[in-house]
């Protein structure tokens, strides 16, 4: 405490003036990083997304050769592309049953989380181990044990425990951020006011953190959709997209990988679109009022 | 009375709790058991194991020169992805945080940095070749503009492009933990600290870090956990140039090598742990997370 008090009157000269509501420099220059960081980002992105439409001469670099839906057409026809239909429609299935999951189970913890109770720091580090646990790991033990339950691996049992062992942890922890915006209040005044526990839950504790769960909906979908490493040796015998997807950089030289990288990530926009969309169009209604109703 | 209310909470709690429990036990506790137990068996040879106690799988990986070059060439891509995210997760959160004065732009602008992440990680690493490659963007560039006369061959399939991509997917982990605990900074005692002289330079690294520690140790867990998990980044974007502690592993798996590839696994598991615990120890994360 005391030598800051000394070190001050010497800087005093570099001391900042108030503020006259011009921009420093260092707004500029961290401006410039920010612009070039998300160029950075959707830059690479947007390239194969501009070269997935090339015809049929088309190669993995620039320049463009053409402009046809060739090689989305070969994506989906070719039998030496692998089974793509198959892979799309099995990572759909999985990641609308993970989100469902996600969400439910994130929204107990995150009530539960609220308070302290016995054992919660070992559910907590519980959660965070799985988190951080390597995925392959993971899915060598998933592997080994099924092997001496004489389980056979799919990507509907074992797959989607694998991928929840993941998408929970994330799930807990946007409820975390989520919760600490809720005012325990709320739920005391609907209890005084006569509502049951399931009452509370439905008609306060839901309609308050609705946008808060379709955040963690988006993380359940995305992440189970996207997930590779815990899928790799847990999903038995088809493959899930993002299998699909490896195996294809692995043995496909043609830009079919980028018309299958440019599907799978309209996907996912539409999915975050709808997401982040009905998040604003809650906040936009509650923004309205009472006098809305 | 009270007691028996605290009990009934508990019970409560428990109840809510119980489903993830029941899904974290058998798909992670059980796996990461059935992992050491496996690094203690003998194998046949032929992908079965046989059920006798036996060291020589640790043997085998600890005496191997391998195992440590492994190791340091995995530890050396966790360094240089840890420090260039974070070098640039920390100015861009601060930018959004202290520089945006509209909350809207500053939001729009977090979703912009977020959105990447839900999308496929796999696609936005090979979406680096059409720009790296021999005959990529940047190639053609330094070679038009006569800066190089012959295409650069360290771009791709090389250790640069593994960190490349390492910070491409990773840097949103930094943003997100960081900014949650920039924003939640008074700006007061940025004024404060103003007022009492200090400069742009002692704001942030007095008042700032040590305000958005948690943040940053959130982040390292990330990255630390993911690059030292990862064998894929380095598989494709290496080229087949450099190997990590998983990728060898996962070859273990593909020639049925299970208990080797197990006691790999759970050196691996307990290095990963002691990074983790030691990150931990800096900070108590569950209370700023939950407080």
């Amino acid at each position: 405490m005391t030598d800051r008090a000394q070190t001050t009157p010497a800087r005093r000269k570099r001391a900042l003036a108030p503020s006259t509501g011009r921009r420093p420099w260092t707004f500029y220059l961290l401006a410039t990083l920010f612009t070039l960081y998300v160029i950075g980002l959707y830059g690479p992105m947007v390239c194969i997304y501009i070269l997935s439409f090339q015809d049929v001469r088309g190669g993995l670099v620039f320049p463009m050769r053409g402009t046809s839906l060739h090689w989305f057409i070969d994506l989906f026809t070719q039998v030496r592309t692998g089974d793509v239909k198959g892979a799309f429609s099995r990572s759909i299935r999985l990641a609308v049953v993970v989100t469902v999951v996600t969400v439910v189970i994130s929204f107990m913890a995150g009530l539960a989380f609220r308070r302290r109770f016995a054992g919660d720091s070992v559910v907590f580090y519980l959660m965070i181990g799985s988190l951080v646990a390597p995925g392959l790991v993971l899915g060598i033990g998933v592997g080994l044990i099924c092997n001496l339950l004489g389980v056979e691996t799919s990507w509907y049992t074992t797959a989607l425990g694998a991928q929840l062992s993941w998408t929970l942890p994330f799930g807990v922890l946007v409820m975390f951020a989520v919760m600490s915006r809720f005012n325990n209040a709320w739920e005391e005044a609907a209890r005084d006011l006569g509502a049951s526990a399931w009452q509370t839950i439905r008609l306060v504790i839901i309609p308050v953190l609705a946008p808060g769960l379709v955040a963690v909906a988006l993380f359940g979908f995305t992440l189970s959709y996207d997930e590779f490493t815990r899928t790799l040796l847990t999903a038995g015998s088809l493959n899930t997209l993002p299998l699909e997807i490896w195996s294809m950089t692995l043995n496909v030289t043609s830009p079919s990988l980028y018309a299958l990288g440019t599907v799978t990530t309209l996907i996912s926009f539409l999915i975050i679109g709808v997401c982040l969309g009905t998040i604003a169009r809650i906040q936009k209604r509650r923004a309205a009022g009472p006098a809305a109703h | 009375m009270d007691s028996k209310a605290t009990a009934g909470r508990g019970r409560e709690s428990w109840l809510l709790i119980l489903p993830l429990v029941l899904i974290l036990v058998p798909f992670f506790i059980v796996p990461i058991i059935g992992v050491i137990a496996a690094s203690f068996v003998q194998s046949d040879g032929f992908g079965g194991i046989i059920p006798s106690f036996t060291l020589d799988n640790y043997r085998s990986v600890l005496t191997s020169a391998l195992t440590y070059q492994l190791y340091w060439a995995t530890f050396k891509f966790t360094v240089f992805a840890w420090f260039f995210s974070l070098m640039i997760g920390f100015w861009i959160a601060y930018f959004l945080v202290f520089h945006v004065r509209s909350p809207l732009l500053a939001l729009g602008l977090f979703l912009l940095c977020t959105v990447p992440f839900w999308t496929s990680n796999i696609i936005r690493m090979i979406s680096w070749i059409p720009l790296l490659g021999k005959e990529g963007l940047i190639n053609s560039a330094l070679v038009g503009t006569h800066i190089v006369d012959q295409p650069l061959d360290v771009l791709l399939f090389s250790s640069l492009a593994v960190v490349i991509a390492y910070v491409h997917q990773l840097t949103i982990f930094m943003i997100v933990p960081i900014f949650n605990s920039m924003a939640r900074i008074d700006k007061r005692t940025i004024e404060a600290a103003r007022d009492a002289g200090a400069s742009r330079f002692d704001i942030v690294r007095l008042v700032v870090l040590p305000l958005c520690k948690t943040g940053i140790a959130l982040g390292s867990i990330f990255v630390v956990s993911i690059v030292m998990g990862d064998f894929f980044v380095v598989k494709v974007m290496s080229g087949g140039g450099s190997a990590s502690v998983v990728g060898a592993f996962y070859e273990d798996i593909g020639v049925l090598q299970y208990p080797t590839a197990a006691a790999s696994a759970t050196i691996l598991t307990v290095v990963v742990s002691m990074l983790v615990v030691a990150i931990l120890r800096t900070v108590d994360i569950r209370k700023e997370l939950t407080r």
